[in-house]
């Protein structure tokens, strides 16, 4: 456990000094796919844990990143920026620690309040079996979508403005590391285990006292807590939030990362979450020669090619440790 | 230590990567870059097109004539899906890597207040055709509009009807989804009700509905004297014709979203006798208009709407600047934009008041016959 | 009371389109347990092989009911070997793959349409032809039914009797039920299953086709990314009436239908779109298969 703990630190200092290395010897627009691809490996991590680890099926996923971006977006901009302009605001370490600080509780609220709709939808839903909780997921993803358009006080249809651009490199990798490596404990532990039991067969695992629903709401809960906070860091990194980035599509983007780098697989929900995100932009230069735009079309077409030929996924159900020997573990002494 | 390893690998992976991508491309000095980033594909991609071919034919024409002192201007064309994520990363590849003097876009308000915080960041300028939220341009002094904002065409909307059609109780039906449509619905129903009128009914729709039926009766019941509805050509030619079905005989009202060709080909005759606020007429005898209008027909093959209208402004009132400057740097551009004054434009004469808001008049037009005829010009 | 009638109205037949698109997605989940997200765009690709259709053999100018059917035949056709080569391609290599990976290609398929209709067609909405005369066929006070209204119901009922028909009385027909009730048995009872899937796609996609005809009719504005929220409501109304049953689909649709026009007239059109996921949540809490669904009890 020591160890765990320190590996984690040893990595928020290389994030740390990354946070002010990476921006300044990287093109600005390269930094901003690093960082879509940053929260795009959250979103994808955290719904392994459901749809991977524990073999349930959900397509609302993007509707927990809405309630995470907004509810922590409203807490930064009607609470906490009145807040910091009653200090004054110079740009010492301790201001900025502050600042820091308060950004990061305003994304664990978000989290939490994403968590709470995770808790909410997963208690009765998850009794539903396969597509069903699939199709409750994504309703649910809808109506939180519609409720949005309809609030006015964080915008509605024009969207919420104003929100502080407080997301930097450090505090996304740092979530985007910590969820994942909330995935490998998981994994090793015995919920875990529970949760994998779960997806093998459900009936097994309920005849060996494995309380289902229980495990199911706790890994839903997890999984939203994650996507929550990934949308707070996109809230406070665009600086503007509107209900169109969160439909059904953003949803199976999520799906498509976690299928496309194997069910289950961590490593390959990493790798196919910078995949997702760096094609798109990869193939931005084909347009000068195509004159259309035929990239959208391509898109789909890569995406069916590499499931004909590869279903299961780029890593199937391997990490990367298995396919490279040497990044296994040592037997510790 | 298994996980660090791991992720100290991937860590170092990326930067490798990104390293990689990042040669420099040669700088061509006769050539002067304009960004423009919209919406050519996802679910607003005809909005996204028309913009993109109305800011076409201005700079292929004014190439074609020779450029600006032999430098030619090109523009690079980025698509962001209707996204506002995707616009944020478009303006931030068209200013760090493609090194762009100036920006053209967005359609929509939704995905320009995406974009125009990082152009002014950057200090790069950015001319919006057509985002009418008033929150756009108060981003920066680099961000400028050359359409007229909500309130205004909510304004003049609620004023003639009012004045014109002397209404006192109306219904309002909005796209819920579209950030035009809502703000337009709110300033309409802001002065209508300070002109002593009331609305009766607010219903909305989703942009990509197709029956309207059920808000058109519940309309129906509250025997208003006109229907305000603010969206987008794409739907309201279906409104108007379920609204005849229902027998619904009040005439319609609506804003600039409603011009297109498309609109009276969907709607037929059943949105005779309705009125929408626009920039232009395209009865107009204005040379310029017909050159617009002609010019467009030749190269497209159909009559242009108005966001095609509003697209070739944008970049005409750009194209100004450009000649108006030196050296065509970004914060030249800047200072020729704002000290644009009365440029004649198709849309209207432009000048770009303290709020950089293009200030132009808007003209009420009238559908009869599948035509829009010209009904009355309201200064700002 | 006027008003009401008229809702009614209005909800039935808005219901009945939603039926013959439901129908599409409960048959190929009744067969393959697959939603197909592809089934909205086949949908969508029917109104424009009609829209050229229609153009190509000039039928778009001089309504015609003989015009009309050629049409709606003719979409059928296209859609239904659409929806076959779908199938071949790139649903059967997969069908013994976990079921996500099948949706995961069925949201590709979609994707692919809906993009490349945008690229083929143009993004732009386009007018759909008027293949018949729209005529006011009575009118009680402000009570009006259009011909439309009424052949819209009418086709959709009839396809749905006569896909009973194929479904309870006829040597396919019972197969597909076999095949649905379990592939491995069925195929040891000598029923061919690529056979009965293939035909499963087909018939769907030409329902489906049937249903964009009918919608290019009544509401003339035909788009590529019409399939989008329109399957997906479909879809709802599917699973509302039990996932895998045709009765089911067609209850559900109505149900959508007009409880989509019921909420607009006396509740709130703002929350029109999420009270139709709501009611849809709500009816799988209480029945979790929905209604018309039948639970199956897990063999161990």
């Amino acid at each position: 456990m020591k160890k765990q703990i320190l590996t984690f630190l040893i990595i928020s200092i290389l994030l740390f000094l990354g946070n002010f290395i990476v921006p300044a010897m990287m093109n600005p627009y390269l930094f901003m796919i690093l960082i879509y691809c940053g929260i795009n490996i959250i979103m994808g991590v955290s719904l392994n844990i459901i749809n991977g680890i524990t073999g349930q099926f959900s397509i609302g996923h993007a509707g927990f990143m809405a309630v995470g971006g907004y509810v922590s977006a409203a807490i930064s901009f009607y609470v906490l920026m009145p807040l910091l302009s009653l200090f004054p605001s110079d740009n010492t370490i301790l201001s900025l620690f502050f600042q820091n600080a308060l950004f990061v509780a305003s994304l664990l609220l978000g989290g939490l309040g994403a968590a709470l709709f995770g808790y909410l939808v997963g208690l009765p839903s998850l009794h539903l079996r396969g597509d069903y909780l699939g199709i409750v997921t994504l309703g649910f993803g809808e109506i939180i979508r519609v409720i949005i358009l309809n609030l006015d006080f964080i915008g509605g249809a024009r969207g919420f403005t104003g929100i502080p651009a407080w997301s930097n490199f450090f505090w996304i990798y740092f979530f985007a590391v910590a969820v994942v490596m909330v995935s490998f404990r998981l994994l090793g532990s015995s919920h875990g285990r529970a949760l994998l039991s779960i997806r093998e067969d459900e009936i097994a695992a309920e005849s060996i006292g494995i309380p289902i629903t229980r495990y199911k709401v706790k890994a839903f809960v997890l999984s939203s807590f994650f996507a929550g906070i990934a949308g707070g860091l996109f809230a406070h990194f665009i600086g503007y939030l509107n209900p169109s980035s969160f439909t059904f599509i953003k949803s199976f983007e999520a799906i498509i990362i976690v299928v496309l780098g194997g069910m289950g697989s961590i490593s390959g929900a990493i790798v196919a979450a910078v995949i997702t995100t760096i094609l798109p932009e990869a193939l931005r230069p084909l347009q000068e020669f195509t004159r259309t735009d035929f990239r959208m079309v391509i898109y789909p077409l890569l995406l069916l090619t590499l499931m004909l030929t590869r279903p299961q996924g780029l890593f199937g159900n391997k990490e990367l440790s298995d396919v490279l020997p040497f990044l296994k573990r040592k037997k510790s002494p | 230590m298994k996980h660090f390893k791991f992720i100290s690998y991937t860590f170092l992976a990326f930067i490798f990567l990104f390293s990689f991508t990042q040669c420099s491309k040669k700088e061509d000095k006769n050539i002067i870059k304009i960004g423009e980033y919209g919406s050519l594909t996802g679910s607003e991609a005809t909005f996204g097109t028309s913009t993109h071919n109305g800011i076409m034919l201005a700079i292929d024409a004014f190439n074609n004539q020779g450029g600006l002192n032999g430098k030619k201007l090109k523009v690079i064309t980025v698509d962001d899906q209707g996204k506002p994520e995707e616009a944020a990363s478009a303006v931030t590849k068209l200013i760090t890597s493609d090194k762009v003097v100036a920006l053209l876009g967005e359609v929509a308000s939704s995905r320009s207040l995406a974009g125009a915080p990082i152009a002014q960041r950057y200090k790069i300028p950015m001319v919006t055709p057509s985002s009418t939220n008033p929150k756009v341009t108060q981003v920066g002094d680099y961000i400028f509009r050359t359409c007229f904002i909500d309130p205004f065409q909510g304004q003049v909307m609620a004023n003639f009807a009012t004045r014109t059609l002397k209404a006192k109780k109306v219904a309002v039906l909005r796209d819920v989804k579209s950030d035009y449509s809502v703000g337009l619905a709110e300033f309409f129903t802001k002065t209508f009700e300070g002109n002593g009128g009331k609305v009766v009914a607010d219903l909305s729709y989703t942009a990509g509905d197709i029956d309207f039926k059920a808000q058109l009766t519940a309309i129906r019941s509250k025997n208003v004297d006109a229907i305000f509805v603010p969206g987008y050509y794409t739907e309201v030619g279906l409104i108007a014709r379920q609204a005849k079905e229902l027998s619904i005989k009040v005439p319609l009202l609506g804003g600039d979203g409603w011009d297109s060709e498309r609109l009276t080909e969907i709607a037929g005759t059943a949105l005779d006798n309705s009125f929408f606020s626009n920039h232009y007429t395209a009865e107009s005898q204005d040379p310029r208009v017909l050159d617009f209008v002609e010019k467009y027909k030749k190269v497209y093959g159909s009559v242009p709407d108005g966001l095609a209208a509003m697209g070739y402004d944008a970049a005409l009132v750009l194209i100004d600047a450009l000649k108006r400057t030196p050296n065509q740097t970004p914060q030249e551009i800047r200072v020729a934009l704002a000290e644009t004054k009365n440029f004649q434009a198709v849309t209207g004469i432009i000048s770009f008041n303290d709020n950089r808001d293009a200030e132009k008049a808007a003209v009420v037009l009238e559908v009869k016959n599948k035509q829009f005829k010209f009904v009355e010009t309201v200064n700002p | 009371m006027e008003e009401f009638v008229q809702h009614l109205i209005n909800g039935i037949s808005l219901g009945s389109i939603y039926g013959l698109v439901a129908i599409g997605y409960t048959m190929v989940y009744g067969i393959l347990k697959l939603i197909n997200f592809a089934h909205g765009d086949v949908y969508m690709m029917s109104t424009f092989f009609g829209f050229y259709f229609a153009r190509w053999l000039g039928f778009a100018y001089t309504p015609s009911v003989i015009g009309a059917l050629i049409i709606l035949f003719l979409a059928m056709a296209a859609c239904a070997l659409l929806g076959f080569t779908i199938e071949r391609f790139a649903y059967r290599p997969l069908r013994k793959m976990p079921r996500l990976n099948l949706l995961i290609t069925a949201i590709g398929v979609s994707l692919l349409l809906e993009n490349g209709g945008q690229i083929l067609f143009g993004a732009d909405p386009k007018f759909f032809p008027e293949l018949i005369q729209r005529a006011e066929l009575f009118r009680i006070g402000d009570i009006s039914i259009s011909n439309f209204q009424v052949i819209i119901i009418v086709v959709s009922l009839s396809f749905m009797a006569l896909l009973q028909y194929i479904i309870f009385h006829t040597k396919t027909g019972k197969a597909m039920q076999a095949v649905s009730f379990h592939h491995e048995n069925a195929s040891l009872m000598g029923i061919d299953i690529d056979r009965i899937i293939s035909f499963t796609f087909v018939l769907g996609s030409a329902l489906a086709a049937a249903a964009g005809i009918l919608v290019g009719l009544a509401y003339p504005r035909i788009d590529p990314l019409m399939g989008v929220l329109f399957g997906l409501k479909a879809f709802v109304a599917a699973v509302l009436g039990g996932i895998g049953s045709v009765p089911g689909a067609i209850v559900g649709a109505l149900i959508m239908g007009l409880s989509e026009e019921m909420v607009v007239g006396y509740f709130s059109s703002t929350y029109r779109d999420a009270l139709a996921f709501f009611l849809l949540i709500v009816i799988l809490l209480v029945k979790p298969t929905g209604l018309f669904g039948k639970s199956t009890s897990e063999k161990v």
